[in-house]
């Protein structure tokens, strides 16, 4: 291969970096109005009036809405498609305000100052109800959060709002209880993990405005414009043909901008005055008002035989997913799905629970996706297992996950096509020093270093429902345009796409235009999100680009007078095999579109996948811990990971290096706490610490490389599997240190210190 | 309020408000590539020169910069560009809303350090915050562009 596996920089990568106007708030057009949110200082209440009359005296106020001002249609704002499984509990304003933040009026005015002089003037009065805040106490709590009739889901997703139960799941194969009860050991483990924040650096923003024909048109900073355009259509009542959306250069994602945040309310404004508006959410809104990870409780029973393999497996969830269900249902089965085919010598399996609404800010998507949770409780167990059994933690995992070819109880009798899951571990054991560092060395005064591991796999797209679109078209001059819907929101999806497209067109980089993301342009694609890109809409780029490629054969074979068996392309000219005759690819594009009776070349295609394989990591922490104070220090972490092929080994090591320090920060520092009237007190970079470059010691990746029968080159997915294994491999680091098991996420230094208090270490 | 200042060796007057914070005027003026990115003085996206040295524009007031002269990435693109390209070839310039502030620090600290260790350069780039990337191919980048490998 030529271009496939190479490392080469990204396409959008110089500008981008030297600060070009690329992103949402520096295409806005001058005469924007500009949006603010008056919020709820109640974690639940009614609104009982509200007097706006002051604020719209003021000068340079156009607009002010309340909830008696827009449709009384719920609709959810997480992106999924269609028919969403996520409740439609919202309405774009509501009567009843839900948490602390939720949006009570939408203030539109010539600038900044005007909106927030005019929402100071707005004079609302609340009947305040009893909040539920404690996720454990949610159900069949007295406060119910949603009491309202008209709140609709598509499909049974197990809810009874009565009981501020979203959705009730079970999945059991085998009969678990049985099973443990025959197990010789069996070990549990309670984890809880908390509502971590995607802090991107680009906070929600989104501009719009109305075209020359009177249609809205959007501009967001969102990873899925066509499910933005669906949920604009049905919240404003506005035919979908009369919206379009687009996406730029984008700041950041991880998830979380897989829910429509912030278009909503520029939309509406827009379409209340005719004018274009934006709105730029501040960092402290970003914490309090978007969305997070779901908190999660999961309770985790590993029952193990004499020799070793593992049995039974039970996890019992509950699942934080704040005031609307953003997500709700999916997330947590993920879960599960993702953590029970790892062991695979198992008789019996069982994920169940339930997912609660409470008053806090909704959870949604955040890289990992349910994943993450499910990841650290599992492998936290784990290792507890191998301790019981005396067994070394690699050991117990090498014996009992899953190989290449094997299936496991919750695949239903397919087959695992590619893991190079038990090489990784090796190759990280070597990498960590496993042999020689584990469990503990003394390092001098009250410090102890030890070593802690995990693995971890997830997804490559949601099998039989993500399907992406992608056209590759031959250009007038003889270059290529790469029309795709998935959105690069720094990943690099708009230059691994298209090394795809030149890998089978044969030409340069160079050669290869991307156009991304634009509802009136791209194909249909659902947007970059449950780790699809790579796997699923480059599936429909390697097919475009070889339909295209027969159709430039064909084509060319026609003008040079012979069958299309008689010709071969390299990628300039389409030539005669005997290579008597030739065409070069600019002339053919020429001809293709000058003069009557011409047809300009398209390749198409639409692909998803039944399947969706999982990638894998294994990771190694070695921490050293302060016996006096409790304080960690990270000093290495090691990720081996098998994404199948590397489609550009640059991009991907940054994703994972990425991946791996978001982890690091959800296990160490990025702690979430509210107050007791549902106040988020980490609402900055002040509470809410973020990894620096001086808190990650030293981070190693490889990788073992496996080749996916079902992906393009052999790819699978790598965005969010890496962030999965810091957390369990650090608490297990941690725990071989001093001893003690931290089950609740993050690992802080007072948790540690009280750790050893009770244990009088 | 008027204020005069130079912004990348141009001379300008503008109009400020009072409190008004520099990141402000100046992104008011036309350097889109200045972002707020934490409200809170602690993420760096804002990092401008002011007289030569990195500052944080979301922490100074406009009427500060009175008489004095800013440099933003616009200013400097040809050193900018150069260091991108590393960046770029490292995979670690991922969403980019960081890299202007982490780029202007970058270039600061190539001025102020002679064969800076890793640490010294974990250390002088700390208050620039990536979610991205991870920081080593950041640091990579950087000892690449130094010479320091």
């Amino acid at each position: 291969m030529n271009i496939v596996g190479k490392g080469i920089s990204k396409v959008d990568g110089i500008a981008i970096a030297t600060g070009k106007p690329v992103y949402t708030d520096d295409l806005v057009m001058s005469n924007a109005l500009v949006v603010k949110i008056l919020r709820s200082p109640y974690a639940f209440a009614r609104i009982k009036s509200i007097d706006i009359s002051k604020a719209e005296k003021l000068e340079g106020v156009e607009c002010i809405l309340t909830y008696k001002d827009v449709p009384n249609i719920r609709f959810t704002s997480a992106g999924q498609s269609y028919p969403e499984p996520s409740p439609y509990d919202r309405l774009i304003l509501d009567e009843i305000v839900r948490y602390v933040g939720d949006e009570v009026a939408v203030i539109a005015a010539v600038d900044e100052k005007t909106a927030l002089k005019a929402m100071k003037l707005i004079k609302a009065e609340y009947e305040i109800f009893e909040p539920v805040l404690n996720f454990e106490e949610a159900e069949g709590h007295k406060t119910i959060v949603h009491p309202e009739e008209d709140l609709h889901c598509n499909f049974d997703i197990g809810m009874k709002k009565d009981k501020n139960i979203v959705s009730s799941q079970k999945v059991e194969i085998g009969d678990v209880e049985e099973e443990l009860k025959k197990c010789h050991v069996v070990v549990e483990e309670t984890c809880y993990t908390q509502a971590q924040a995607h802090a991107m650096m680009e906070t929600y923003r989104a501009f719009s405005y109305l075209d020359h024909t009177g249609r809205l048109v959007v501009v967001s900073s969102t990873q899925i414009p066509f499910h933005v355009r669906r949920k604009l259509s049905r919240a404003l009542q506005l035919p979908s043909g009369k919206i379009r959306v687009i996406k730029p250069r984008i700041g950041g994602g991880f998830g979380g901008k897989q829910t429509a945040v912030a278009e909503i309310f520029p939309a509406i404004v827009t379409l209340k005055t005719g004018m274009p508006a934006k709105i730029v959410y501040e960092r402290k809104e970003t914490f309090y008002c978007s969305n997070s990870r779901h908190a999660m409780r999961l309770k985790v029973r590993l029952g193990a035989d004499r020799e070793g393999y593992i049995r039974a497996i039970d996890i019992q969830g509950l699942s934080d997913t704040g005031a609307y269900g953003e997500h709700a249902s999916t997330v947590f089965a993920v879960a599960g799905s993702k953590t029970l085919p790892l062991y695979n010598k198992t008789k019996a399996v069982r994920f169940m629970g339930n997912v609660v609404y409470t008053n806090k800010m909704p959870a949604g998507a955040l890289r990992g996706y349910g994943a993450t949770q499910g990841t650290f409780a599992l492998e936290s167990a784990v290792n507890k297992l191998a301790e019981e059994l005396k067994m070394d933690p690699a050991e117990i995992r090498l014996k009992n996950l899953i190989k290449e070819g094997e299936t496991c109880l919750t695949f239903d009798g397919n087959l695992l096509g590619s893991s190079s899951l038990h090489s990784c571990i090796e190759k990280g054991k070597a990498l960590i020093g496993w042999n020689e560092k584990y469990p503990r060395r003394e390092a001098g005064s009250n410090k102890v270093r030890a070593v802690g591991m995990a693995v971890t796999m997830q997804g490559s797209g949601i099998a039989g429902i993500d399907t992406a679109s992608a056209e590759v078209r031959l250009n007038d001059d003889g270059n290529f345009t790469l029309l795709i819907g998935a959105t690069d929101m720094g990943t690099g999806c708009d230059t691994i796409l298209a090394q795809m497209a030149a890998e089978v067109l044969e030409v340069s980089m160079e050669s290869i235009i991307v156009n991304a993301a634009d509802t009136d342009v791209s194909p249909y694609d659902p947007g970059s999100y449950a780790s699809s890109t790579t796997y699923v809409t480059g599936m429909a780029v390697v097919n475009a680009a070889e339909e295209l490629k027969k159709q430039i054969m064909r084509n060319g074979a026609r003008l040079l007078e012979v069958s299309p068996e008689e010709v071969e392309y390299d990628g300039k000219n389409v030539r005669t095999i005997e290579g008597d005759k030739a065409i070069s690819l600019e002339k053919l594009a020429e001809l293709l579109v000058l003069g009557a009776g011409k047809l300009q070349l398209v390749g198409n295609a639409t692909y998803a996948s039944p399947v969706s394989p999982p990638p894998f990591v294994a990771g190694f922490a070695e921490v050293e811990v302060d016996k006096e104070t409790g304080k960690v220090e990270l000093l290495d972490y090691v990720a081996v990971v098998d994404c199948g092929t590397v489609i550009n080994p640059n991009l991907a090591r940054i994703q994972v290096e990425g991946g791996i320090v978001q982890g690091i920060g959800m296990a160490m520092f990025e702690d979430v706490r509210y107050d007791e009237r549902g106040n988020l007190q980490t609402n900055s970079f002040m509470q809410y610490k973020i990894p620096c470059r001086k808190d990650i010691g030293n981070i190693t990746v490889a990788f073992e490389e496996s080749f996916e029968p079902t992906g393009p080159f052999g790819a699978k997915s790598i965005g969010e599997v890496v962030i999965n294994t810091p957390s369990p491999a650090i608490a297990h680091a941690v725990y071989n240190a001093v001893g003690v098991r931290i089950t609740s996420l993050p690992v802080t230094p007072e948790k540690v210190f009280m750790g050893m208090r009770k244990a009088g270490v | 309020m008027q204020i005069e200042f130079a912004v990348n060796d141009k001379k300008v007057t503008v109009e400020a408000g009072i409190d008004e914070l520099l990141a402000d005027t100046l992104r008011d003026y036309g350097m889109l590539s200045i972002r707020k990115g934490c409200d809170t003085s602690c993420c760096g996206l804002c990092t401008v020169w002011l007289d030569g040295k990195p500052i944080l524009s979301c922490s100074v007031l406009s009427f500060r910069a009175n008489g004095k002269s800013i440099t933003t990435i616009e200013g400097v693109q040809r050193e900018a560009e150069e260091f991108a390209k590393i960046l770029a070839a490292e995979g670690a310039d991922q969403c980019g809303f960081c890299s202007p502030g982490f780029i202007m620090t970058v270039l600061a600290m190539k001025n102020e350090l002679k064969n800076p260790s890793d640490e010294e350069i974990r250390h002088y780039l700390t208050g620039n915050l990536c979610r991205c990337t991870g920081y080593m191919g950041h640091l990579r980048a950087v000892k690449k562009y130094l010479g320091v490998v």
